[in-house]
């Protein structure tokens, strides 16, 4: 079909007294926006490439561009809104299933944002972190009911740990989906802060091995880049079932993605889709998620533990404490918000529930089964601030994964394009030109520094509640009120109204 | 309506104070009425209580039962659900005096019992855990009952009112204890119940507490997944069930016990020697729920001796002292002096420093 019902969605403004026809915009744009016309000696974009990743504006050394949303407007109408229209227009173009990249969108409620946290006033002394010790150490992994303790010594060792100096990881993106040197720089970075990254199922490039300690290797259906070194090359394994953007849904890494590099990671040959099937084939239920578990920690000498990552489902609790008797030390429970390099804009904007209430069920429910102790809780998905974190925290997660927050603080703008494979900041992309853009050394300061401002603020807002240990916090629901909550919600969080 | 503690938490500050004599030679309440009645500005008069051991030799080998009843009625519902699980060998009125700021006192009784034997055998639990249940039971399912304290040769004797006239209510100048533990209460919202005021107790233990804990819901949640149930919402009552817990069930040592709930920091722990440094990081990682925090000061009491414990940054005050035969820990050193004017020794535990002095011949709690 050669004409397109779609117009613009943005209009690229340029000051022309400002451009001083540099052509930085040019070189810049993967997507072919900015030309140079020789002839007329001006700059000309095709706005309906536009994707709005501020790419041209952030470099452009005169300032003279500006990103508008097209006020363009279809007739007013609750129904058939812009984006409903827009969506069926290139559907009936292409005949395909809708792409996007990264968390939903959508306006559902942001439950962080409904709770409050409190302080001490009088009756109990609020801690000053600049004054006093404030604990974030954090040990992910199975805990013993009971320590055995004879003559001053423990008579059972404890199950492999996790140890994290703040209750942060960086959520699994695999190589394929982001470019190696954002890789890296979460590698660094994790490295650098004393926490965890993870590599997804993209396998463990060899140019990072040297970052296991701080490194949790996924083992996810395409089993890519999986062998016994792979295993044994970080601290622990992470077996991926689900993902918070799409639910029951596998994977695709297009086949041209698939260069030198990552075909050596991924242990597939090059230019070949690699295919990460819906469920993982050896594993059609509980049980069977029991023997990779066990598989696995055989493989490794039970000397690292096995964390299980899930999508927030309806039935998340149950199949939690499932996977917390099936041998996990760690489940990473993953809510609708998480973040994607390529999903099904259906899946994604419709399958799965809040992370908000999936945390607090399943604490409750592990809880009420009083097996608690057996697993540790790491909440992932939409974690934007370091309050976030701590509402987390107080709901009972033991750590948070961000990810998201983290390509953020590299640079992403949220354009929501990564599934193009034309990321113009150098970190969803594969293309050289591209990935060179992001510098590695520059890119893990930056998530450093963030983790660093997090630690102050969670510190802060630890000492205000008048603790000074954030296992203190864990579960700690009375320092939560809700904000804005029917009766039924602050139930299912098991929190009280604010002014109770 | 104001609603009554365990429907809502109320945070206190307080006076705490405890006597003990190692050799176990029992003396009567007076001197722990004049120490814990000098710190009388730290209690608002809306609760105070004592815990006292050895007071009961005659029935030292049956569980006294102390209870509170709002009415008949609930002291009628009790008394049928004790004789199912008890064999009661005396039921008495709890004796007090007329004090004219003590006022709508509950109907106060006591019970010396031991378990029924069939029930017991039937239960399969052993003997303590048996009592420990009956005690949950009542609280969290008889309105109107509360059990005061359910230990062996000891009694909590507790109200609403300032701690020496609460004492003097209790005419605990006829009593005659080894050890003595007080507590004046300054609560910052209640309508004042009697359950509510200190000591707590379960078994022999008993906590008198001086603080608010922040830690307090991730405690409880902790201790519910083993079967306590919190009815009153207290910090006081967590912290006992705390050290019943650690102590009785998980059968730590005290020590370790101690350093579950006043734990190192992660600093201290870096530089502690390998085999010391395994042992306090295992603590840490599975006992991070029993981690106290907050500020607070402590005296637990129970048959062997008294033990006292700060929050590990010191947010509450706590002082230790010996003379001759005898210890005494307070609030202030103030409250010490007034009934011994020349310690032996007096010092002032470090945060985290458990003070713990059992009876001479004892080994462990």
């Amino acid at each position: 079909m050669s004409f397109s019902l779609l117009t613009p969605e943005f209009i690229v403004e340029r000051n022309d007294e400002r451009c001083i026809r540099c052509q930085v915009c040019v070189r810049q744009c993967a997507n072919l926006v900015h030309m140079y016309d020789q002839e007329e000696d001006r700059i000309v974009a095709d706005d309906s490439k536009c994707v709005n990743c501020h790419r041209c504006v952030a470099l452009c050394p005169t300032r003279a561009l500006t990103i508008r949303r097209n006020p363009l407007e279809f007739k007013e109408n609750a129904n058939w809104t812009t984006s409903a229209i827009r969506e069926i227009y290139k559907q009936a173009e292409t005949g395909g299933i809708l792409l996007t990249g990264m968390g939903n969108d959508r306006p559902y409620p942001v439950y962080w944002d409904h709770m409050l946290l409190n302080a001490s006033q009088v009756t109990n002394p609020s801690i000053d972190p600049l004054r006093e010790p404030m604990e974030l150490k954090t040990m992910l992994g199975r805990k013993p009911e009971v320590l055995n303790v004879e003559d001053g010594k423990v008579k059972e060792k404890l199950p492999p740990q996790l140890k994290l100096e703040i209750p942060v990881m960086f959520s699994a993106m695999s190589f394929g989906s982001i470019s190696f040197n954002t890789c890296q720089a979460l590698a660094m970075a994790a490295s650098e802060a004393g926490v965890m990254y993870n590599t997804g199922e993209g396998g463990l490039h060899k140019d990072l091995r040297k970052y296991g300690k701080n490194t949790i290797v996924q083992v996810a259906s395409g089993r890519f880049g999986v062998d016994v070194d792979y295993l044994q090359a970080g601290a622990a394994i992470e077996i991926k079932i689900g993902q918070g953007a799409k639910p029951g849904i596998g994977g695709h890494l297009p086949g041209e993605k698939v260069m030198a590099e990552i075909s050596q990671t991924r242990m597939i040959p090059i230019g070949s889709d690699a295919i990460s099937p819906a469920p993982h084939h050896d594993i059609y239920s509980i049980e069977d998620l029991r023997q990779l578990i066990y598989s696995l920690k055989e493989a490794t000498d039970y000397q690292k533990p096995v964390s299980v990552k899930i999508a927030a489902v309806h039935n998340v609790a149950a199949i939690c404490s499932g996977i917390a008797r099936a041998g996990a030390d760690i489940i990473a429970i993953d809510g609708f918000r998480g973040g994607t390099g390529a999903a099904p804009l259906r899946i994604r904007d419709n399958v799965g529930i809040p992370i908000e209430f999936a945390l607090a069920a399943v604490d409750t429910r592990l809880r009420e089964e009083g097996i608690r102790n057996q697993v540790s809780l790491v909440c992932a998905g939409g974690i934007r601030n370091s309050a976030d974190i701590i509402k987390a925290i107080a709901l009972g997660a033991d750590a948070v994964y961000i990810g998201q927050a983290a390509l953020i603080a590299i640079g992403c703008h949220m354009c929501q394009k990564c599934y193009t494979g034309k990321c113009n900041w150098g970190i969803a992309t594969q293309d050289p030109n591209l990935v060179k853009r992001l510098n590695p050394e520059i890119a893990a300061r930056r998530l450093i520094n963030l983790l660093h401002a997090w630690t102050h603020e969670m510190k802060e807002m630890l000492g205000g509640m008048g603790i000074n240990a954030i296992e203190s916090l864990k579960g700690n629901r009375l320092m939560l009120r809700g904000i804005g909550l029917t009766s039924r919600e602050l139930d299912i969080l098991g929190i009280k109204a604010a002014g109770e | 309506m104001l609603r009554y503690e365990g429907k809502i938490r109320i945070p206190s500050g307080c006076a705490i104070s405890g006597i003990m004599n190692k050799k176990g030679q029992p003396f009567p309440g007076d001197d722990i009425i004049k120490s814990i009645a000098l710190m009388h500005d730290r209690s608002n008069g809306l609760g105070g209580g004592f815990a006292a051991y050895g007071i009961y030799p005659e029935y030292k080998d049956l569980y006294a039962i102390h209870m509170f009843y709002d009415h008949e009625g609930a002291k009628a519902d009790v008394e049928m659900f004790l004789n199912q699980h008890f064999k009661i060998e005396l039921s008495e009125r709890i004796p007090t005096r007329k004090v004219s700021s003590i006022k709508n006192p509950p109907i106060i009784w006591r019970y010396f019992a031991f378990p029924r034997g069939d029930k017991l055998a039937e239960a399969g639990l052993d003997e303590s855990e048996y009592v420990v249940r009956c005690v949950m039971r009542i609280n969290s399912d008889f309105e109107g009952a509360f059990v005061v304290s359910s230990g062996k040769n000891m009694g909590a004797f507790k109200a609403v009112g300032y701690p020496e006239d609460v004492g003097d209510f209790y005419m605990l100048d006829t009593y005659r204890a080894y050890i003595w533990t007080a507590h004046g209460r300054f609560p910052t919202n209640t309508p004042g119940w009697w359950g509510g005021a200190h000591p707590f107790t379960l078994l022999d233990w008993s906590v008198v507490h001086n603080g608010e804990i922040s830690s307090y819901d991730a405690n409880r949640r902790w201790l519910e997944m083993f079967g306590y149930k919190c009815t009153l919402q207290t910090d006081t009552e967590a912290i006992t069930y705390m050290f019943d817990l650690l102590i009785r069930r998980h059968r730590l040592p005290l020590e370790i016990a101690l350093t579950a709930m006043a734990a190192p920091l992660w600093d201290e722990i870096e530089r502690m020697e390998p085999e010391q440094q395994e042992l306090m990081i295992s603590i840490r990682a599975v006992y991070g729920s029993a981690l106290i925090n907050g500020p607070f000061s402590i005296i637990l009491g129970c048959k062997n001796g008294i033990i006292a414990l700060n929050d590990r940054i010191k947010l509450r005050p706590l002082t230790a002292a010996t003379k001759g035969d005898f210890v005494f820990i307070a609030s202030e050193e103030s409250a010490i002096r007034t009934v011994c004017p020349r310690p032996d020794a007096v010092w002032t535990p470090m945060g985290g420093e458990p003070v713990i002095a059992l009876l001479e011949g004892v080994e462990d709690i």
